[in-house]
């Protein structure tokens, strides 16, 4: 076998200041095939491939590629020894022709000069492999991310030649571009390529891969032959729940009562697909789904950070305008961002600053809170959060992530809401302070506000959640209500194929 | 097919077309091949220098530094050939030196040192205006047979007007400079850089060659344009062109150069530098007009240019299948 592996990857570890981000990895890819690579964020997938296409230097193991053990230093070297990669976001440039973006540093020469006209012609040559004629004289911004998305594979292929590194290469497309682009990577692979995909829609996994590597924390969980896995076994893989684990809710009998919000046909296009949704007051609807899945995506479009473009909302019957954040604001609406450093605090303003953010944005600037009551509420949300350290003129980047998260709560709590959006309101804290935040979610419905909550850890879902909407594909497929939540119906409803099993069939939407 | 992007370039050069009839109409003489030499002599050190910023502006940066780099070479030249009995191409020689290393040392610290542009050249700016300050605060006059020569031969066009050297030098450096853009490595790797250094570096373009080329091509054509004011002026001057990065910026951006980078035409820059030159041939033809007017539409074409780039740029960003 060992002849036929293209890059093997062996006992790579990555460390980073504080995180084993990945602990010995071991990676193989053969000639001629396409190799998945999945988990969920923070599993170790972008560290893994920075490693191999020498975008980060790794701490420890060996890469051979060909059987020989290759050491890139930049990801230019690593593609000069054949390893090609393509990104989401076409990293191309818009203001160049096609032509100059797959040729540039080897541009046919004439008399000392640029040959366009070979270099046009042979780039379209080469692009009419991929199925693409196309003018390659004029510039790439004026073709759509799906060509550009090809050019940029065959240009990766025509430099590289071995090894193609696909990261979500599907992300921005459509389905016809999707087909396309799959078609030409079936054609890759019986030239012999080595392709790595990685892509968070499971069905597409299952489409065009022969092999699966899952990640998760860092760690190797499993690589195995696509045809002998089901999508159930993969989501078990990936997020690291056993099935048959009883886990089940204490929320038998929430009545449901009259609906506070109700969301009729909302969606955004390309973001998430129209979906209804109804909440009452005091109820607590947990949003369970694979990363890329529409999660964050369907929080996002609530809170009007981006934008609805279809359907209505309305509040207690009223029809209520969503479209920006300050509207939802207005409505009493709160979000905690998944992105707690970079969306949530303003990590050089003290704790108090970051507390008081959303409350002055309501007032408006003209009517600042006086200093004396600032403190009086810091001091009360400090002690009601148990926020430590407890000085609230420590910058809030000196705290930590548990601590942030909860200042940041403190922030919107201030401001009194009556429907608070929580995106992975867990991730990246310690154990302790997860309870309490899971505690704390718990009381704030007790007192009858009604929460959204985000999460990738199913246990806490099942926990606190009346409802558990599943979201696959940018649309909300499942709903599982009352009794029936646990993790394994959640789990089976994020695997389930295009057949709803009956269990989850109930709301389905 | 028409491609958009040579939209910007065929805008500036229809205003040019425009704005010559309607001069034409009034004062028919404008269009003699005596006005039309004159105007590129009397430009062309200007579209020298703004040749130049077209490379730094395409790179996506500026050089504020090039007139005083122009003042420090004319500065330069009338003392040495005053202190000294060196023959001027050898002083032509060793200012060229001095200006294109000056512009390299300016793209060296923008690239190795990550600072902007802006603030490096700024800082160039001062340097080189006090250099020039250094030698000499008074205006230097030069007096040699050479410069008299140089003066004296130009190639006579029919009906009276003259290409003098200097402007026959300005036609020069904007082909080598059409060719040096769009058609060498170089080039490409520019427009690269003003499209993104991420990416740039990403697709394997020389970052640290290109930057530090493009700064010393800037130097060095200031100092091409020094020598070209030093031979207009016969003198040396070390308050001289002052502001002229102002007007080979704006030459750079009415004649269709983005000034975020990435896109632009040398040609264009040469109708820009025309354009700018006409309309202060016209004050001269008029007589009543004062000079300010010259800025007045100058601030004017820069506001249309800009908006209708704003335009071509929004269109452009609804992609086609």
């Amino acid at each position: 076998m060992l002849n036929s592996s293209l890059l093997v990857a062996t006992n790579i570890d990555k460390n980073f200041p504080g995180v084993k981000a990945l602990s010995q990895v071991n990676f193989t890819l053969q000639a001629g095939q396409i190799h998945a690579l999945l988990g969920e964020n923070g599993a170790g997938k972008s560290t893994l491939i920075k490693c191999l296409t020498g975008a980060y230097r790794r701490d420890g193991g060996d890469i051979l590629l060909l059987g020989k053990n290759i050491n890139p230093k930049d990801t230019l070297d690593a593609q000069k020894l054949g390893i090609g990669t393509v990104y989401q976001e076409v990293n191309l440039l818009g203001n160049l022709s096609v032509a100059e973006n797959m040729m540039i540093g080897r541009q046919p020469m004439r008399w000392g000069m640029i040959n366009v006209k070979e270099m046009n012609r042979y780039s379209k040559a080469l692009l009419s492999q991929y199925g693409l004629e196309i003018d390659t004289s004029l510039l790439l911004s004026s073709y759509s991310i799906g060509v550009q998305q090809i050019i940029a594979i065959a240009r990766a292929v025509d430099l590289s030649g071995k090894v193609l590194i696909l990261d979500e290469p599907t992300a921005s497309l459509d389905s016809a571009e999707v087909k396309m682009l799959f078609g030409i990577l079936r054609k890759l692979k019986d030239r012999g390529l080595g392709i790595v995909f990685i892509s968070h829609f499971l069905d597409q996994v299952f489409d065009i891969s022969d092999q699966i590597t899952v990640l998760r924390n860092g760690q190797l969980i499993e690589s195995v032959a696509t045809d002998e896995i089901d999508s159930i076994d993969l989501v078990t893989m990936m997020l690291g729940y056993e099935l048959g684990e009883e886990n089940k809710t204490k929320h038998y009998n929430h009545s449901q009562g009259e609906p506070l919000l109700s969301f009729t046909d909302f969606g955004k296009r390309q973001k998430i697909n129209p979906f209804n949704l109804n909440i009452a007051k005091g109820e607590v609807v947990g949003i369970a789904g694979l990363l890329g899945s529409g999660r964050t995506e369907t929080a996002e479009t609530l809170f009007g950070v981006t934008a609805h473009d279809s359907g209505v909302a309305k509040l207690q019957d009223k029809v209520i305008d969503l479209s920006t954040p300050r509207a939802a604001i207005a409505n009493r609406f709160g979000f905690c961002p998944e992105d707690r450093k970079n969306d949530g605090i303003i990590g050089d303003l003290s704790v108090r600053e970051n507390i008081i953010l959303a409350l002055q944005a309501q007032r408006g600037w003209a009517k600042p809170l006086p200093l004396s009551e600032q403190k009086k509420l810091c001091e009360h949300y400090i002690k009601a959060l148990d926020i430590r350290p407890t000085d609230p003129e420590k910058p809030i980047r000196l705290l930590s992530g548990g601590n942030q998260q909860k200042v940041i709560l403190a922030r919107w709590l201030a401001t009194n809401p009556q429907f608070l959006i929580l995106d992975e309101p867990t991730r990246g804290i310690d154990v302790g302070a997860h309870a309490e935040i899971i505690r704390l979610i718990e009381s704030l419905c007790d007192k009858g506000m009604s929460l959204l909550v985000i999460s990738s850890e199913l246990d806490e879902l099942v926990a606190y959640s009346h409802r558990v909407i599943v979201v696959r594909e940018h649309q909300h497929v499942a709903e599982i209500i009352g009794a029936d939540i646990s993790t394994d119906n959640i789990i089976n409803a994020i695997a389930a194929n295009s057949v709803e099993p009956e269990y989850v069939l109930k709301g389905a939407i | 097919m028409m491609q958009s992007r040579y939209l910007p370039l065929i805008a500036t050069a229809l205003i040019f077309v425009i704005a010559y009839a309607l001069c034409y109409l009034q004062y028919p003489n404008i269009l003699s091949t005596r006005v039309v030499g004159n105007l590129f002599t009397d430009n062309a050190f200007l579209g020298i220098a703004a040749v130049g910023m077209t490379f730094v502006i395409i790179s996506g940066g500026i050089d504020l530094s090039i007139g005083s780099v122009i003042a420090f070479t004319g500065v330069f030249i009338a003392a040495m050939l005053a202190n000294t009995s060196l023959h001027p191409l050898l002083v032509f020689g060793l200012a060229l030196t001095i200006s294109a290393s000056f512009g390299a040392m300016m793209g060296g610290i923008i690239h190795y040192l990550q600072m902007p542009p802006f603030v490096v050249t700024l800082a160039g700016m001062f340097l080189a205006r006090g250099m020039a300050l250094v030698i000499s605060t008074e205006s230097i006059p030069v007096k040699h047979e050479f410069y008299t020569f140089i003066q004296e031969s130009f190639y006579r066009l029919p009906g009276g007007g003259r290409i003098t050297t200097i402007g026959a030098l300005m036609l020069i450096v904007f082909i080598v400079g059409i060719l040096l853009a769009h058609r060498t490595k170089f080039g490409a790797n520019v427009f690269a850089l003003g499209g993104g250094i991420q990416t740039s570096k990403l697709m394997g373009v020389p970052l640290a060659s290109t930057t530090i080329g493009i700064y010393a091509i800037s130097g060095f054509l200031a100092g091409l344009a020094g020598i070209t004011f030093s031979l207009y002026t016969s003198a040396g001057y070390s308050l001289a062109a002052v502001g002229v990065e102002l007007d080979a910026i704006a030459a750079v951006v009415i004649g269709g150069a983005l000034l975020t980078g990435g896109s632009g035409f040398i040609a264009g820059t040469l109708i820009g530098v025309l354009i700018m030159g006409l309309i202060q041939t016209y004050i001269i033809f008029d007589g009543t007009l004062s000079s300010w007017w010259t800025k007045i539409v100058i601030g004017i074409l820069l506001f249309v240019f800009i908006i209708m780039q704003k335009g071509f740029l929004l269109a452009a960003s609804a992609p086609k299948k």
